[in-house]
């Protein structure tokens, strides 16, 4: 069995540091199995958050090496051998010990959407009828598993710090789930544009890429919405469609 | 068990790092170059050859740069020279590619793909996923003037549509040789194979634009009322999805087929023929 070195931050909002730990790694082991072993071994105060240690619960958020990732879900066969694995928490959420930080400002974010608002059910037995074809864009998001390191990522939140005005990634997903539901008839559009600020977003897609559930966020989910957005406020044509009453009033709708 | 102090500006936790700081081991730093080496280059070579004003047609050959050639000299021109009416700096010479490379090159400039890849390699903003950024005062992103101006993309997306039109029309100009007896015959030459897969490699490009995804079907809520809509919007995301390919080879490819016309027309290259009809 091989050892393996592990640098890992220990510490609370006053300070901290990282401290240096090995442990044994046996086959199919993943970085949450080791920060447990070292829990266990050396470092039973160590705290770290965790839950389904199946990539489902999105509690284990954290950044190994410098990237945003699951511990659960990030093989010791898949990292540098022979090197040390750093283990961070995330940098864009208040810490509380070790390697958890608080995410509650995301709750907060999420209740200032407008909730669902489906139309009058289609049968008598309070159903809807949709088609395939009409949910499969939102099933995709609907995997989201909100570890929010996307919302990590972000450099609008993480270097720029505007977690007052901007939702983040994880929130256009959610709001796009919600604008492109069949059977929603909620407007989020404007609320999109200046209370969630999506025009912070300059499209490095750095969410994409660290989404565990392979979510399209940026191509998917944020440029549908800023086409959106374009439509009711930055395209003069549409506007001018729409005063005279032209179009089938799905672009833009609800201006 | 040892004991690393972590440097403050690591832990930050909502306050900056700094420039280029970031715990990540990986080569992080070769797309941004690769994507500041590209662009960077074609848009020093795209404002030069714009800027000629000349060798940028031979024979049936005329570069995409150039088209469509409102005035100017060549016998491609659709007006003619330029007319005596038309206000022109005296330090410039006449290029019929400043009348109309506005039109490519802010589609380019507003596309989707481009912003998130210049805007790490010119502006480092952020220079790379995870990676510190240099100190700046603000942060305004695409919400104020100028950048808010990225939302008229769509514009841009019919203009370079329209363009695309003239750019097939000069590949069919570039199949019809002038013989010695004044007639047109059909042929082909590596010119014409050059300028067509450029019209090829654009329309790829044109129609991955996320403005068109979404204007040709991604703005409706529900799909199975409108099937051809749908269906529209099924292949422009299998291009959507292969966007920046199709960004970069058809950068590539235009960049190239002007290098090819100027060559031909300074007389350094042949456009050799392949076959005639
Ligand atoms: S694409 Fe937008 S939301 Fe995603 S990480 Fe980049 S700036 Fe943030
Ligand atoms: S969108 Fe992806 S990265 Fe973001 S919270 Fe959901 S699962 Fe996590
Ligand atoms: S422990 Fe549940 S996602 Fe890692
Ligand atoms: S998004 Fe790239 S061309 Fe429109």
């Amino acid at each position: 069995m091989a050892q393996a070195t592990f640098q890992i931050f220990r510490g609370d909002s006053k300070g901290g540091a990282l401290q240096t730990y090995t442990t044994d790694v046996g086959e199919g082991m993943v970085a949450l199995d080791c920060v447990h072993q070292i829990q266990a071994e050396s470092a039973p105060d160590l705290a770290v958050r965790w839950n389904c240690k199946a990539g489902k619960c999105g509690s284990c958020s954290a950044e190994v090496n410098g990237r945003p990732r699951l511990l659960c879900m990030t093989r010791m066969a898949d990292l540098p051998e022979g090197e040390p694995v750093r283990i961070e928490p995330m940098h864009t959420f208040p810490l509380l010990r070790d390697l958890v930080t608080d995410v509650s400002w995301n709750y907060g974010v999420k209740k200032k959407i407008a909730k669902f608002a489906p139309r009058k059910p289609d049968a008598a037995d309070g159903s809807w009828r949709m088609q395939q074809e009409d949910i499969d864009r939102v099933q995709e998001f609907r995997k989201c598993i909100e570890c929010y390191l996307c919302q990590d990522v972000c450099h609008v939140l993480r270097d720029h710090a505007k977690h007052d005005e901007f939702a983040g990634p994880r929130f256009f997903v959610y709001t796009a789930a919600l604008e492109m539901h069949p059977i929603d008839t909620g407007d989020r559009i404007d609320a999109v544009k200046d209370e969630q600020n999506i025009g912070y977003c300059n499209i490095t897609k750095c969410c994409t890429t660290v989404c565990p559930e392979g979510i399209t966020i940026t191509d998917n989910a944020i440029i549908p919405l800023k086409e959106r957005v374009a439509d009711k406020h930055y395209d003069p044509l549409l506007w001018l469609a729409r005063k005279l009453g032209i179009g089938d009033g799905e672009t833009g709708a609800g201006a | 068990m040892a004991t690393t102090a972590v440097p403050t500006d690591r832990l930050r936790f909502g306050r900056p790092a700094g420039f280029a700081q970031t715990a990540r081991r990986d080569a992080w730093w070769i797309e941004p170059v690769l994507t500041l080496v590209g662009l960077g280059s074609f848009v020093v070579y795209a404002t030069w050859a714009a800027l000629q004003g000349k060798f940028y047609y031979i024979g049936n050959l005329l570069s995409p740069f150039y088209s469509p050639e409102i005035w100017g000299p060549s016998p491609h021109a659709m007006f003619g020279p330029q007319p005596a009416w038309l206000p022109w700096p005296s330090f410039l010479p006449f290029s019929a590619a400043i009348l109309v490379l506005a039109i490519p090159g802010n589609f380019r400039l507003t596309c989707y793909y481009y912003r998130g890849a210049y805007y790490k390699a010119f502006w480092a903003d952020p220079p790379a996923c995870g990676v510190g950024e240099p100190a700046r005062g603000s942060y305004l992103g695409e919400r104020t003037l100028p950048l808010v101006m990225q939302n008229v993309h769509r514009y841009f997306l019919y203009g370079a549509i329209l363009v695309w039109f003239f750019l097939v029309h000069d590949v069919w100009k570039a199949v019809w040789f002038l013989q010695a007896d004044g007639t047109e015959a059909l042929g082909l030459s590596v010119g014409g194979v050059v300028l067509a897969v450029n019209v090829v490699l654009l329309w790829f490009y044109c129609t991955g634009c996320h403005s068109l995804r979404h204007l040709i079907g991604g703005r409706l809520k529900v799909f199975s009322k409108h099937p051809m809509q749908h269906m529209a919007w099924k292949v422009v995301t299998w291009l959507n999805c292969r966007h920046k390919l199709f960004a970069w080879c058809s950068l590539f490819s235009v960049g190239f087929s002007d290098i090819y016309v100027r060559l031909c027309a300074m007389g350094v290259w042949h456009d050799l023929r392949l076959f005639m009809i």
